[in-house]
């Protein structure tokens, strides 16, 4: 029994042994030194266990009485986790290096927080929920504190570890609560006290406790207070971190509790998701505009495109979850490649952030400019990027779903919000004259770039086959 | 006799007490772990009760991995302390505010 529970949860024990191991290897050999090569290896391992995990086949697979569920959904959320926080890792390295940030803790609190990711979208139960989410949470407080000397880097740690913790009281109480009226913690025990007869006033109060503290980890408004700071603060390639895996984890986590615990309840939820949804569309769209540090816009950005998530999730339906996995795949490339883009800009080797310093970037490094400009019409929605089919995916399930009001505010609202985007081209195209950046770019970067770019532009063809395997991962979420 | 709902109030209370310690204190930041380490505090309270009165033991065991947990982020939250102090030489939490926005 013990061994089956086991095999199931291999790669996550895999990767915690891998993280648990290096941190003893490197605090008593090199320390710092072995940094680079830790790096290279984490990556290395996660993207084995992506290619792992994504051939496993459709078979689902449940762990220690259903705490563990390694399901369709589950691994396709994984993919992306792992995936996006390898190509992260190495994109941020030479930077790091060259800053004197590249600490060999690093890598190590990374593999940490994708264990802790992976244990969130397969959380079965509220304990390995919470266990998950801390798991991660904790790991990304101190990543984003990571520059102990800048007052900025440390500032944002601690804004971030004291909303966290604030969010994570929350969740725990509305956890508490949906324990005590339904009478068990694991998700199967708890649909069956919501699918027959009336959901009680107290797990009711429960839900909604629960539902704050997961808006909290995917930003969403009115809980988005701390991510335009932790963007700012944290150094760059610690922000792009943020913004691609700790995301898609989070919303993995809010479709598996909304539909295996209150899969029964879906007009309960669905109301108060939709009002989350299509707050943060407005204000990510609306508070972008007078920003002009690129990493505090990136931040807004994200709070607007996990609005556009959630209204995935608000449908309630297995098209709204596969429009939701869809949207979720497409934003973390485009933001993969934007922060290639971000981490590329420094001017006398410092890092710049100015929106203002793109001015006729163009001129200089026409290929860097198109593909960005690319990657910009892409987030902002315009045909025929593929970001405009991530958002045509979310909207079209929020109309069968009958939110037919949602819809129809999520396309104003990305109206609103392409007017930031297109000030980037702007600059970038018909700027005026000034301090030049300089033009230097590692050919990863360079790739990384190049290659999202190339995905939003060929990717209108077949969506290289993310569609059915969405469709395939939500089936398996939605019975 | 006490009941369960008389347990339920103490924790919301001392909850509510936690989430008004996050938000009205304006002078320190170890205020704001206090004030957290009582809204997890709350929760046990709320477990362990409920755990009683169904006579069931998850909420007990659940209650152990809250504290452990607990413990693990009081530590990491003193040690961004720490780090944040000797960047700023205060803890004040109207100090926290070289970002805004």
């Amino acid at each position: 029994m013990i061994q089956a529970d086991l095999t199931v949860i291999l790669p996550e024990i895999i990767l915690s042994l891998f993280a648990m191991l290096a941190l003893i290897g490197a605090v008593y050999s090199s320390k710092d030194k072995a940094a680079k090569t830790l790096v290279w290896a984490t990556s290395i391992l996660m993207l084995a266990l992506a290619a792992w995990i994504g051939t496993k086949g459709d078979a689902a697979y449940v762990a220690f009485n259903g705490m563990f569920i390694d399901d369709g959904f589950a691994r396709f959320a994984k993919v992306m986790i792992l995936v996006s926080a390898a190509i992260v890792l190495l994109m941020g390295q030479d930077y790091m290096a060259r800053r004197g940030m590249l600490r060999f803790e690093y890598p190590v609190l990374v593999a940490l927080s994708v264990v802790g990711m992976m244990m969130m979208v397969s959380a079965g139960d509220l304990m390995s929920l919470y266990m998950g989410l801390e798991l991660q949470s904790l790991a990304l407080y101190v990543v984003a504190s990571l520059r102990r000397d800048s007052v900025k880097s440390t500032e944002a740690g601690l804004k971030y570890f004291v909303l966290g913790a604030l969010s994570s009281g929350l969740l725990l109480y509305g956890a508490s609560l949906v324990y005590g009226y339904s009478g068990t913690t694991l998700f199967s025990g708890i649909i069956t006290t919501t699918i027959h007869g009336e959901v009680s006033l107290g797990l009711l109060f429960g839900l909604i406790f629960l539902i704050s503290g997961l808006a909290f980890k995917v930003s969403a408004v009115p809980f988005h207070m701390w991510t335009p700071d932790v963007y700012e603060g944290a150094p760059t390639p610690i922000t792009a971190f943020f913004a691609t895996a700790p995301k898609v984890a989070a919303m993995g986590l809010f479709a598996r509790v909304m539909f295996d615990a209150f899969g029964g309840a879906v007009a309960d939820w669905q109301q108060v998701v939709a009002l989350l949804s299509v707050a943060s569309m407005f204000l990510g769209a609306v508070a972008a505009i007078g920003q002009t540090d690129i990493k505090r816009l990136m931040a807004y950005s994200s709070i607007a495109h996990m609005g556009f998530a959630l209204m995935g999730l608000a449908a309630g339906t297995v098209f709204g979850v596969q429009a939701m996995l869809i949207y979720l795949a497409i934003y973390v490339t485009m933001n993969i490649g934007t922060f290639a883009f971000i981490l590329m800009m420094e001017r006398d080797g410092q890092p710049v952030t100015d929106i203002k310093s793109l001015n006729l970037y163009s001129k200089r490094e026409p290929g860097k400019a198109l593909a960005m400009l690319v990657l910009l019409f892409s987030l902002a929605g315009v045909p025929p990027m593929l970001g405009f089919f991530g958002k045509f995916y979310v909207l079209r399930a929020a109309y069968d779903g009958g939110l037919i009001w949602l819809a129809v505010a999520g396309v104003v609202a990305s109206v609103i919000g392409a007017f930031y985007y297109l000030r980037i081209v702007y600059y970038m195209y018909f700027g005026e004259e000034g301090e030049e950046l300089d033009s230097n770019a590692t050919p990863l970067l360079w790739g990384c770039l190049m290659v999202s770019a190339a995905v939003m532009l060929l990717g209108i063809v077949n969506m290289f086959g993310v569609e059915g395997a969405a469709a395939a991962a939500a089936a398996t979420l939605v019975q | 006799m006490i009941g369960l709902e008389h347990y339920l109030t103490v924790a919301a209370t001392l909850f509510v007490i936690g989430i008004f310690g996050l938000f009205l204190n304006r002078k320190n930041v170890i205020i704001l772990l206090m004030s957290v380490e009582l809204m997890l505090l709350a929760v046990n309270i709320n477990l362990v009760a409920f755990s009683s009165f169904l006579g069931d033991l998850v909420g007990q065991v659940f209650t152990l991995f809250v504290l452990t947990v607990a413990a693990a982020e009081a530590a990491i939250g003193l040690a961004i302390l720490v780090v944040f102090f000797r960047n700023r030489g205060t803890i004040d939490v109207e100090d926290v505010n070289v970002m805004k926005g």
